[in-house]
This record gives C-alpha cells, structure tokens and sequence, in this order.
C-alpha cells in the first residue's frame, strides 16, 4: 500500500495519459501469482496449442526453439490454471513455486 | 447578423450544436430530451451537418461512445435526462478524469420511482461530484448561448474537461420562446475549430484511460480538482467574450432587485423567472425581497455567491431535489457549509418545491416567504420543508 504519490500532480500528463502505446506491455502480472505455476510435460504434448488460445494472459507463446510446442511465460502468467483444466492431455500440472525461482524463466520443461 | 425566431428550447439547443459544428453526436432519446437528439438526427440525415450520429442502444454507450470520439479529437456532443443520465453514471466520471471535452445538454427530470417524466432536478442532484463544469439556464435564449458557450470553454487549453448545460425539462425544452439565432460567421468567430490538447493518433500513439494504482490515484484526482477549480476564471473569461461577440452578457451568479434586499430567494434553472415576477409583485407591496439565480453550479462560484448575499438578513433556499436522510435538500446543505465556512450566520430557510413536475407558483413564492420570515423572526432553528405535501 502506498502512503505517498509516485509523481507530483502537476507532472502528471493530461488525464493521466501514457505518452507511448502498448505499456501495459510491461505490467508484471505474473507477479499476482500465488505459490504454484502450470508445467507442460512434452512426452504428453500433442502441440495442440490450446494453452495458447485459452490463457487468458498470454503466458504462452510458440516455443520458437522447440517447433510446434509452447512455451511459458512467468512475467505474465498469474496462475489461474485454465491451461491445466483445458489441455486434452493433462499434459500441464502445477508446480509448487520456490521463492528464488519465482521471477526466473522455469520455462516447460 | 442574428435573427430573431421563435423556437421550441429544444430545437435551439440542437441548432447550437449545429453551429458549433459538431463532429459526433452519440445519443439516446429520453424524454424530455428527445427532441434535442431527434433534430440533430434530421440535420445530419439532410444533410445539413457535416457529423457522424451514432444511434447507441443505451446511455451507457452513448456516453462510452462520445469518451471514443472525443479521445480521437473529434468536437463531440450528447443529451440526456434522468434514468438515461443515471445510466451514464459510471462513464461521467471517467470522461472528467480523462479531460475530455464532451459537451452535454440535461433535460432535468425527475428519477423513478414512481416513474415519473417530468421536471425536477434529482437527476443531476445525483450527478454533482462527476467532476463536470455545468451550468443551469433559465430560458430559451440561455440554453442557446450556454450550449455554445460550453464549447468553448470545455476544449479551453486550460480547462480541458467535459462540461454540461443543465435545463429544465418540459418547462424549458418543451416551450417555443423568442430569441436570437446567430448565424454561422458570428459562431465560428467565437468558437474556432476544436483543437485538442492530445488526441488518439497511430502515427504519434499514446496511451489513454490507464490504471491509476494508488501510488498515482490521489494525484490524478487532484489534478482533475485543479483544472476544475481552475475553470472558473475561464467560464468567466469565455461569457465576456461571449457579450463581446453577441451582445448578451452572463454571470456566474445573477441578482434581482437585491442591493436593498432583507431577504432572498435563492434558486436555479427556470424557476428563477417566476421569483422575479413573485418578486416585483412583492415589492409593489412594499416587501424588501430579492432573488439570486445560480448559473454556475460546478465550479461553484464561491466569492460571487457571498457577494450577492451580502447584507441580507435571510435566504430562502428552493431546492428542486430531495437529499434523503440529511436535514436539507442539496443546494441548501452546499450553501450552508459555505456560509459556516466563512464564519456568516446568515439565518437559511429551505424549501423543497417542484418535484416530479409540480407547478411552483407565484402565490407559492409568496407562501414561502411569509413561512421564511415567521422563522427568521422567531429565531428557530433552520428548516426543510416539502412545499404542498397534501397531509
């Protein structure tokens, strides 16, 4: 919680608006995550993409080093686990999250 | 040159649309609104503006639409009245925080329920913290010149803030008055083309309506508070222009045979004309009693206000709104915080009239005022009272 502004009012652009497009680019929602994060097992896979098209977030993206799977993204993902429920395979589970690897890549595998 | 018409209020207020040249209209029809929204749709359908009309499916679009257009930089405009105006209740406060400069015309009108379509002003009582500049007219030719008016003081660099232009349903926007029409040359040498401060553009992008976390919040609204406060000297700045261009002149508080007054009335909108005529009629008997019209509303105009008082030694205050709950109705409590803030004790009696379309007369006027004088005399404390409640 803040106690104090992060800019003075009179710096403020109007209406608060952002002189640039996309910043919500860089909003850390994967930092609302709680203690667990979904991991793909690739034996299970089919490259279906659902995970892609339902992960409200964008937390998965095609694996551009491994063809045809996804890979995941924990600066966006804030584990709601719809990927988990949805993939036909249940080829994704949950992993409990280590504070230390909370912002590193823990990428599929 | 203008030329003198008669007109129904409504149709006036269009035209002024008209000649401000709008670029969107985004509305949705409500009674007593509907003619102000109807004309326009007929100009742009006749082709005789140049503007997109957009016919939402709600208030609530219709204002989340004029937020679109006005972000884009287009000169915007839209009309309302109580359920449709509550319904836009969310969007209100977003276009002000966002500076946009969205001209709208109230119909003001009662809320449900009962359902009821006629005049009061419960429902912009329930819009007075959305952080709009907003006038009050108390007849044709105002709602004509205030429209206009709001244009330019809306889209002023200094202000940049949706403003609306509050008339009396049925009472105004119903009644064909006489008044002057200016033509096009003389609007467009008052009000030059819109010139937005910042506007959606793909080739210079930004971003607009993001999240203010709480590290942010409280300073954007101070801000907001600032350029609201701060547009007051220009309201004033832009109704001087406004007599230079076109004869007539404003004020953000108007005074009726005040200066020897022991007791005003204080009222808004439309019922400020029969308090005059209450008034003269009064004052042929012999009684000092005066009559002071808010035109200003937000921003209020403070100082103006305190100077139009001076020297009386009772306010009646007519209030066309309820506020449940809380000892007087919303104009009185206003005024009374006001006047405790300045450390005056000005005695206040506080009346609730006109509610739901009920006539308020001039035998009404004079009712009240013998009450009011009972009270001051005996020094009680101060009261509401529902004018014509039958028991």
């Amino acid at each position: 919680m803040a106690d104090e502004g992060l800019v003075p009012w009179r710096q403020l652009a109007l209406g608060c608006a952002m002189p640039e497009a996309g910043s919500a680019k860089r909003f850390n929602t994967g930092d609302w995550r709680g203690r667990r994060y979904p991991v793909t097992d690739r034996e299970k896979c089919i490259k279906c993409g659902l995970c892609w098209i339902v992960c409200p977030d964008m937390a998965y993206l095609p694996d551009e080093g491994a063809q045809g799977f996804y890979k995941w993204d924990s600066y966006y993902c804030k584990g709601c686990g719809i990927c988990i429920a949805e993939c036909p395979k249940q080829a994704i589970d949950w992993r409990e999250e280590k504070e230390e690897d909370k912002y590193g890549p823990a990428c599929g595998s | 040159m203008a030329r003198r018409v008669g007109l129904e209020v409504s149709l006036a207020c269009a035209e002024a649309a008209k000649l401000a040249n709008v670029d969107v209209v985004a509305a949705y029809p409500i009674t007593p609104q509907t003619h102000i929204v109807e004309h326009l749709a007929e100009l742009v359908a006749d082709g005789h503006l140049d503007a997109e009309f957009v016919p939402v499916e709600s208030e609530h679009s219709a204002m989340s639409a004029c937020l679109g257009s006005s972000a884009a930089g287009a000169r915007t405009f839209t009309s309302s009245s109580s359920q449709g105006l509550a319904l836009m209740h969310e969007i209100l406060f977003i276009a002000s925080a966002m500076r946009l400069p969205i001209v709208m015309a109230v119909a003001n009108r009662a809320l449900s329920g009962p359902l009821n379509i006629w005049n009061d002003h419960s429902d912009i009582m329930a819009e007075r913290d959305i952080g709009w500049v907003q006038t009050f007219a108390e007849n044709g030719q105002e709602v004509l010149d205030l429209t206009l008016h709001a244009f330019k003081v809306a889209e002023d660099a200094r202000v940049c803030l949706p403003m609306i232009v509050n008339m009396d349903g049925f009472l105004l926007t119903h009644v064909i008055e006489p008044m002057y029409m200016p033509d096009q040359s003389e609007v467009d040498a008052y009000l030059p083309a819109f010139a937005p401060q910042q506007r959606l553009d793909i080739a210079k992008p930004i971003s607009m309506g993001m999240v203010g976390m709480p590290e942010v919040y409280t300073e954007a609204k101070k801000a907001s508070l600032e350029a609201l406060l701060g547009s007051y000297e220009v309201v004033k700045e832009h109704w001087a222009g406004f007599a230079k261009q076109f004869g007539r002149s404003y004020k953000p508080i108007e005074s009726y045979r005040a200066e020897d007054a022991e007791v005003l009335f204080v009222t808004m909108g439309s019922l400020g004309e029969t308090c005059m005529t209450a008034i003269d009629e009064l004052r042929e008997q012999g009684v000092k009693v005066g009559s002071v019209r808010i035109r200003l509303w937000r921003p209020f105009p403070v100082e103006d206000f305190l100077a139009a008082i001076k020297g009386a030694k009772g306010l009646i205050v007519i209030d066309r709104a309820l506020s449940p709950g809380v000892p007087t109705g919303p104009v009185a409590t206003e005024l009374m915080s006001l006047l405790y803030a300045k450390g005056l004790k000005v005695p206040v009696h506080n009346f609730v009239a006109g509610l739901g379309g009920r006539d308020v007369t001039r035998a009404d006027f004079k009712k009240m005022l013998d009450k009011a004088r009972e009270a001051f005399a005996a020094g009680g404390e101060m009261t509401c009272e529902m004018v014509g409640v039958k028991e």
